[in-house]
């Protein structure tokens, strides 16, 4: 095998590796750009007691909806549950945690968890129940709070496509989340809807670097 | 019209040639049918696109380019996407001339109050506190009341979005600017008096000596 290719890791190997109780980043916004083999495999191992980071949980039985649905999560670090009646009955019941984050503050956060900064300055949520017992910083005379960096033990994400190094090059509005939390797992595992040759995707096309991708799903599931 | 297109049609015709602009999911999305053709507008969606347009026909549906909601949607010549840091720096940054966003409770202070209700629904704030907080101009466009009663009042008992003052209020009865000084009533709609937007608001108006007045 030629130096440069990246070996692939089965999709049962992949999720395997993801122990109860361990947190996850999974891309995605509405289902767009999320990871579903990799969800599918997480409910199919039937993990348990998972911190969940995502934009939203989608809708019940489809994509982040499904990790809910099948009582994987205990904790969900999240900016919108409102199209998830089951994410919303779990909270109210008391069986899941819902921290809501305002959607460019969780953006932020999960980027300074990838690029080494403590946390973000941002105005977003002054003055609203956001800011309760947050830290508020003044520069220049206007008001930030401090929110501080979110990181996890895995980032799944999912890729248009990826070439036989890992480089990823993404589409359109399936990319939102997943080249920032790429960056915050420990363990970055990518899917991709297409594997190509090295060289097919430009060097300025590719979003997130090969080699910050620690495993690449194999196409087949053996 | 229905009410909502009502309001639809009005907040249309703030939009300017040229602007950048976020249209919150459900009425405003409504803003967009009413845009006249030759109207350019650079539509921004916080999941990560500059240039959306609608569906261009049945069969182009791609799970890869949908709107927030997760609909599909098309793109423009010349649409660019990007990820959700860069997307809410759009927003934060100064750089999105507009936003539409459906309301709960605007208050006389301006403050808008539309991403939950205590005890009754949690769907959580999604991009709403980012873009009340750093779009260049914030319309809501709400109807006038909830089944409940007024949702222009004194103060927000709902907890608020943002303590941005919006920059205007349009419901089906009136066009409101909220100011330092309070609320102007600038014109009524859909053939309502004067004394019928007054009497449906549960916060002081400010009425000044000429108002337009629109029957449609």
């Amino acid at each position: 095998m030629p130096a440069q290719v990246k070996k692939t890791i089965s999709l049962v190997h992949a999720i395997e590796m993801i122990p109860d109780g361990a947190s996850i980043m999974v891309g995605g916004f509405m289902g767009g750009g999320s990871p579903l083999r990799l969800i599918d495999e997480l409910v199919r191992q039937g993990k348990s007691a998972l911190t969940l980071i995502c934009n939203d949980t989608a809708r019940p039985g489809f994509a982040t909806g499904k990790l809910i649905d099948a009582g994987l999560v205990a904790r969900v670090i999240t900016s919108h549950i409102g199209t998830n009646p089951e994410t919303q009955r779990r909270m109210i019941e008391g069986s899941l945690v819902v921290d809501l984050v305002p959607q460019g503050t969780l953006a932020e956060r999960i980027r300074a968890g990838g690029f080494g900064l403590g946390g973000i300055l941002t105005p977003t949520g002054v003055g609203t129940v956001v800011a309760e017992g947050k830290q508020h910083i003044e520069v220049d005379g206007r008001m930030f709070l401090l929110e501080t960096a979110l990181r996890a033990d895995f980032a799944l994400i999912n890729a248009k496509r990826a070439d036989y190094q890992g480089n990823i090059e993404y589409a359109l509005t399936a990319r939102n989340f997943n080249p920032l939390m790429a960056l915050a797992g420990r363990t970055a595992i990518a899917e991709a809807e297409e594997i190509v040759p090295v060289g097919a995707i430009s060097p300025d096309a590719v979003v997130t670097p090969g080699v910050l991708v620690h495993h690449l799903v194999a196409r087949t599931n053996a | 019209m229905n009410d909502k297109q009502i309001i639809a049609k009005r907040v249309a015709q703030e939009l300017r040639d040229g602007d950048r602009v976020n249209l919150g999911i459900g009425l405003p999305t409504l803003v967009a049918s009413f845009l006249p053709p030759t109207l350019k507008v650079h539509f921004h969606s916080e999941n990560g696109i500059m240039g959306m347009s609608p569906l261009p026909g049945e069969g182009f549906e791609d799970r890869n380019l949908t709107d927030a909601g997760g609909r599909p949607v098309g793109a423009m010549p010349g649409a660019c996407a990007f990820d959700s840091a860069s997307s809410f720096g759009m927003i934060r940054g100064g750089h999105l001339d507009v936003t539409v966003l459906g309301g709960l409770e605007v208050d006389e202070l301006g403050r808008l109050a539309n991403w939950m209700i205590p005890g009754k629904m949690i769907p959580g704030m999604g991009g709403a506190m980012d873009l009340v907080t750093g779009a260049r101009r914030v319309i809501v466009a709400m109807t006038h009341n909830s089944p409940g009663g007024p949702k222009i009042v004194g103060r927000c008992t709902l907890p608020i979005t943002s303590i941005r003052r919006v920059d205007l209020i349009v419901t089906e009865l009136a066009v409101i600017q909220p100011t330092e000084a309070g609320l102007v009533l600038l014109e009524t709609l859909g053939g309502a008096s004067v004394a019928d937007v007054v009497a449906a608001t549960g916060a002081r108006l400010i009425l000044p000596a000429s108002l337009a007045v629109h029957h449609d």
